[in-house]
């Protein structure tokens, strides 16, 4: 398991527009970067995130190996009731991790 | 009457090229692009036309390290059901991939705005590029002087 950061707002008023930051752990291996042997090193990218609320998209973000390494993501979202946030990365080699947060509507 | 190329001419031609190709550095050899930038706009885009104007591109115009270059985009938009933004997508013109990132957004979001740590290779011109929800889009472009390149060395 990588390790993870995420910001989120503990509790939103309805209809506020919430920051939400997340950060994981992850060497993002571009594949086009020698290794110590002069062989190009193969490709270890994660290529896709996304952010339920509710089990409802709301967010989604391709990534590529442009990203820096610990991919780290700033979007918005509106509060619109008490609810979980669903945050899946998935990547090369089957990567695939979900973390959770819960945003109270007040 | 169009003057054809003489054998002179031709050999000419060629030193010069050649003299190119020895100036470039062994590592950007190493790389070979498989999509232009320009291909790449069009595979998000489409034949659509891309005007300038409502895209907001935030990156440090000098950058230090380019493992890990701070940018934020933002587009005006009111984000409402009728008028959102649908996609972002940003786009280099020197990393050996074109594209950096692409979004997909919608009337939740509340704001277009993103903010992300990319990787840049070498001076060059970013390109961020926004389709609202009627189908058009808007672009806006910016610099970066990068004085330690990503992905060659390390």
């Amino acid at each position: 398991m990588a390790r993870t950061l995420i910001s989120v707002p503990k509790t939103a008023e309805a209809g506020e527009i919430v920051t939400i930051k997340t950060l994981i752990s992850h060497p993002m291996e571009t594949g086009f970067r020698p290794g110590a042997d002069g062989r190009i090193m193969a490709r270890d990218i994660i290529t896709d995130f996304t952010c339920l609320y509710d089990g409802e998209e709301v967010f989604r973000a391709e990534t590529f190996p442009a990203t820096a390494a610990n991919p780290y993501l700033t979007f918005t979202t509106r509060a619109t009731r008490t609810g979980t946030l669903s945050f899946i990365w998935r990547g090369d080699n089957g990567f695939e991790q979900t973390e959770t947060a819960t945003l109270t509507v007040t | 009457m169009p003057r054809l190329p003489n054998r002179r001419r031709v050999l000419a031609l060629g030193t010069g090229s050649l003299a190119t190709i020895a100036l470039r550095p062994v590592a950007a050899e190493a790389v070979t692009r498989t999509e232009t930038t320009a291909q790449a706009i069009r595979r998000f885009a489409g034949d659509a036309e891309i005007r300038p104007g409502r895209v907001h591109l935030d990156l440090p115009p000098l950058v230090e390290n380019g493992n890990a270059v701070t940018i934020t985009v933002t587009v005006d938009s009111p984000m409402s059901g009728e008028d959102h933004v649908r996609r972002i997508a940003v786009f280099n013109d020197k990393n050996p991939q074109a594209n950096v990132i692409t979004v997909h957004l919608g009337p939740r979001a509340g704001r277009a705005a993103i903010a992300t740590r990319i990787r840049l290779a070498d001076t060059q011109r970013i390109t961020a590029i926004a389709e609202t929800s009627d189908g058009r889009y808007w672009s806006t472009s910016a610099d970066a002087i990068v004085t330690l390149a990503a992905c060659l060395e390390g």
